[in-house]
């Protein structure tokens, strides 16, 4: 297979940046894109240049590095997955290829198509955690947790935080993302003690990093590798409405004091 | 090399507690004065760094991924044990470690592997506690499965994605205490050297993968989780970063390697059947509870596998394991698939090697909803590569480098034989002796991180209270320095091989001669083909672009030098080795029906190598292994 990409090419996050063409041939259909990259980049530093810098590590879809657009939409044209598992049957002959790195103001770039997604990690310190230390628990068991609960629960937390839903979002909303970990430990018991103060908090970092809101376009969901449902979305916008009216600090105050 | 263990009086089920009654500790109040660094933050790295800043630590952390969320423990499908007894069939404490010590071939250190055994439990208890969302009965109880090598249900599982799920809670907890002020988090950094200072690690050279920059940073304790060595096969199912660099350069400043020839070779994943893979894909050893191994019992039937009737398939584990059959240790199924591939059964014909793994029995018997449940992920993703689901024929599989059960040297409380310098999880040798058995690296990195390390710790710094050595040491220059020296050599060779294509060479000949079955000729000839190909990397080498910003082939270039020696050690120890155990298999030292044969008398030790040196040959040390709970014994899975 022949195939035409136009890559972007960026030196630095302060560097304009501009696609840079380039042919390759001999692809094979059970490639991955990101092996066709690799090929790439071999020829490039063959021929003394600099290849093209991207994230990438487990390269089975589940550490969630990818951070490619192609042909615009987030890890490319496949339904599921992360471009690691794009595989290059998704292409014919002769197609033109655009790649690009996740867009959104939240993400810098910081070379070629590696982006800075540390707004991520933020959002999950402000909140998304349970306050235990390590040392001895409750015995698991003495807690049931149903069965569709936990599975709810794990379809939340089944998350990369590759950044697919911030990129594919037109408000860049960083909805998906948090709604995904306030769910996962929403839903658990373990996470009832924190559970308003959780949401407040990852929501209104979310919004500290940029971030717009959620106008029900659905490409997050659309563009998520693990499929994460947009009812988490809902059930986030629901907790924060209760906390907001139940807030523990609020209530233990006097009221002459409000 | 002192090598004493420090392996703590008393009968095996006392040693842990008397250690912790005896051990000396710091108080909270003066917990705030010792840094600590800890390098690599997956499951053992951000449980032990987390854990230690809740103590009230300074603790200090590196990765090179942008995220400790992105770090290669994610990618653990299967599960975890722990000696729950939940399906009241059998289980202790006492059989868990039975049961690794047995999976071992018993060349792991007995003391530990009973320790971990009883810590198996804390973490079940530590990760739901954290949030991790465990399959649930529809009870609400705890739901198990089964993994190869024993004979009860102790395997607690998310999906099949566990290590995910288990990673998540120990990120989550890392990023909690980024809000104490106890924890720095340095991401996008790699370790180039460690510093020892009057024979003690006094701290770090690391190079900022963004920005170029060579930098130090001293503390009180250096923790190395930094994980395992298998890529250095080139194909593997290690993420395509994972690299041996932090513990190589840190046998490299004295630390002693222990064993490392063991590495694990998992049974089922996706065949490699091109050369432009840049890594092999495990399918869960948990699928292994349901599939069937087999090979058509005609060579060269290319019949579809649903047209093969049943008396014309062999279901080789199941005919020569009955009481084990498909959950026979990894050892023992990868061994048995390259017999009867290279018996000429491969399913894939010329095109590559592969067998069997069917589901049909277990979808007919339980439906394909029931099944999906259980490994729909594992399903999706194998589809996803290959084109074929697996609901509608067999998965065809292949074993493939996986883990590597050697590793530094460590005593009892986790620290090298250079004070101050710590080993935890897969980066070093204690727990797994010669072949490690599934859903227990969780484990290992777990108790490691939340449990050992976080309580054997300040048995040490309470020693070296007061006593500060800061970045200002002239030792942190020059070890700077050397490391800056390190990087415009790679730069300034500009010949025409590629890191890549380096790597590549290195991984057939390990693959070849150092892999599955190993023989003294197989090994010399990989001896001297590396030392071919270090002579291409130092004088032929090509490394485009600058060392002042983002360059993923400089990183790579690096790395390559530690696998091209580490390597060589691999195959040094192999060749030493003149017995077959577990992984190891020296096609010289076998039973009349292919299984391995042991040497007790002679190798019931630890191999554990010192460097002398580039010119010199690495020096070779035993820790004497000396089990008394479980003798060895002859190790049948029949």
């Amino acid at each position: 297979m022949k195939l035409t990409l136009h890559i972007w090419r960026q030196a630095n996050a302060q560097a304009k940046g501009k696609l840079e063409r380039h042919e390759i041939d001999g692809i094979s259909e059970e490639m991955s894109f990101l092996e066709m990259l690799d090929l790439l980049n071999e020829k490039l530093v063959t021929e003394g240049k600099d290849a093209i810098t991207f994230d990438s590590d487990c390269r089975e879809g589940i550490c969630g590095a990818c951070s490619l657009a192609i042909n615009g939409r987030p890890h490319g044209p496949g339904q599921g997955c992360t471009t690691c598992q794009v595989r290059m049957r998704s292409f014919k002959d002769g197609d033109e290829i655009w790649v690009e790195p996740f867009r959104s103001g939240s993400f810098p770039v910081v070379k070629d198509l590696m982006v800075d997604r540390s707004a991520l990690d933020r959002i999950i310190q402000s909140g998304g955690h349970i306050n235990v230390h390590s040392g001895p628990k409750p015995e698991p068991n003495s807690i049931p947790v149903s069965h569709p609960v936990a599975e709810e629960a794990m379809d939340a937390s089944a998350c990369i935080g590759c950044g697919a839903c911030v990129a594919a979002c037109p408000n860049s909303a960083g909805m998906l993302f948090t709604s995904a970990k306030v769910s996962h430990l929403g839903l658990l018991p373990q996470g009832q003690p924190e559970r308003y103060s959780r949401v407040q908090s990852m929501v209104h970092q979310m919004e500290d990093e940029g971030m717009g809101g959620c106008t029900n376009h659905g490409e997050c969901q659309d563009a998520c590798p693990m499929e994460i449902s947009l009812a988490f979305i809902s059930r986030m916008n629901r907790d924060y409405m209760k906390a907001t009216l139940i807030e523990p600090d609020q209530r233990r105050g006097k009221l002459s004091n409000q | 090399m002192n090598l004493d263990a420090g392996i703590p009086e008393g009968p095996i089920e006392e040693k842990w507690s008397n250690y912790l009654e005896h051990v000396k500790l710091v108080g909270p109040n003066n917990r705030r004065k010792y840094d600590v660094i800890v390098v690599g933050t997956g499951l053992a790295g951000a449980a032990a760094a987390s854990s230690l800043a809740a103590q009230g630590y300074q603790v200090k952390t590196f990765c090179f991924q942008d995220s400790p969320r992105r770090a290669h423990s994610i990618a653990a499908q299967g599960g975890i044990n722990a000696a729950k007894n939940y399906r009241e069939d059998g289980d202790t404490t006492y059989r868990l470690f039975y049961d690794t010590q047995k999976g071992g071939d018993f060349r792991a250190r007995e003391a530990n592997v009973y320790r971990l055994a009883q810590l198996s439990t804390n973490i079940i208890d530590q990760a739901v506690a954290q949030g991790v969302p465990f399959a649930r009965e529809y009870g609400g109880m705890l739901a198990n499965r089964s993994f190869g090598g024993v004979l009860v249900s102790r395997t607690f599982y998310c999906r099949g994605q566990t290590g995910q799920q288990l990673l998540l809670g120990a990120y989550q907890a890392l990023q909690k205490e980024l809000n104490t002020g106890n924890l720095e988090m340095h991401p996008r950094t790699e370790l180039l050297d460690i510093v020892v200072i009057d024979g003690r690690a006094r701290g770090i050279v690391i190079r900022d993968l963004i920005t170029g920059e060579i930098r130090s940073h001293s503390a009180a304790a250096v923790v190395l989780a930094t994980g395992g060595y298998v890529s250095t096969y080139f194909h593997s199912t290690n993420a395509v970063n994972s690299n041996c660099t932090a513990i190589w350069r840190a046998h490299r400043r004295g630390a002693g390697f222990g064993n490392p020839c063991m590495v694990q070779i998992h049974p089922t994943c996706i065949p490699s059947t091109a050369d432009f893979q840049c890594k092999l894909t495990l399918m869960s050893e948990s699928l292994r509870n349901d599939g069937r191994c087999w090979v058509p019992r005609k060579k060269g039937d290319t019949r579809h596998p649903a047209q093969i009737p049943e008396e014309d398939r062999y279901y080789y584990l199941e005919e020569r394991y009955p009481s084990y059959g498909n959950l026979v240790p990894r050892d023992v199924a990868s061994r048995n698939a390259k017999y009867v591939c290279d018996d000429g059964y491969s399913v894939l014909g010329d095109q590559g090697r592969a067998v069997y793994l069917d589901f049909n029995d277990a979808i007919t018997r339980e439906g394909k909803k029931t099944i999906g449940e259980r490994y729909g992920n594992l399903f999706d993703m194998y589809e996803e590569i290959t084109d074929e689901s697996p609901y509608d024929g067999p998965m065809r599989i292949y074993p493939a480098l996986h883990y590597s059960m050697g590793g530094l040297w460590v005593d009892y409380s986790l620290m090298t034989n250079i004070p101050g310098l710590y080993a935890i999880g897969e980066a070093n040798f204690s727990d797994h002796g010669a072949n490690r058995l599934g859903a227990s690296s969780l484990m290992q990195c777990l108790a490691d991180g939340y449990f050992v390390l976080p309580q054997t710790i300040g048995n040490y710094l309470h020693d070296i209270y007061m006593d500060k050595v800061g970045t200002d040491h002239p030792a942190f220059k020059q070890h700077e320095d050397s490391v800056r020296d390190d990087i415009a050599r790679i730069m300034s060779i500009q010949g025409t091989r590629t890191p890549l294509s380096i790597h590549r060479e290195l991984g057939e000949l390990m693959w070849e001669h150092c892999g599955m079955a190993r023989t003294a000729e197989g090994l010399k000839t990989a001896l001297a083909g590396i030392e071919d190909l270090q002579e291409a990397y130092h004088k032929d080498l090509l490394v485009p672009g600058v060392a002042d910003g983002p360059n993923q082939v400089l990183e790579r270039a690096g790395r390559l030098a530690d696998y091209l020696e580490l390597g060589h050690l691999m195959c040094r120890d192999a060749l030493e080795r003149n017995e077959s155990c577990g992984c190891h298999f020296r096609e010289e030292y076998q039973t009349e029906d292919g299984e391995v044969m042991r040497d007790d008398e002679n190798f019931q030790h630890v191999a554990v190598w010192e460097w002398k040196g580039k010119e010199d040959a690495e020096e070779l040390h035993k820790e004497a292994l000396e089990p008394e709970a479980l003798p060895p014994m002859t190790r049948s899975y029949k």
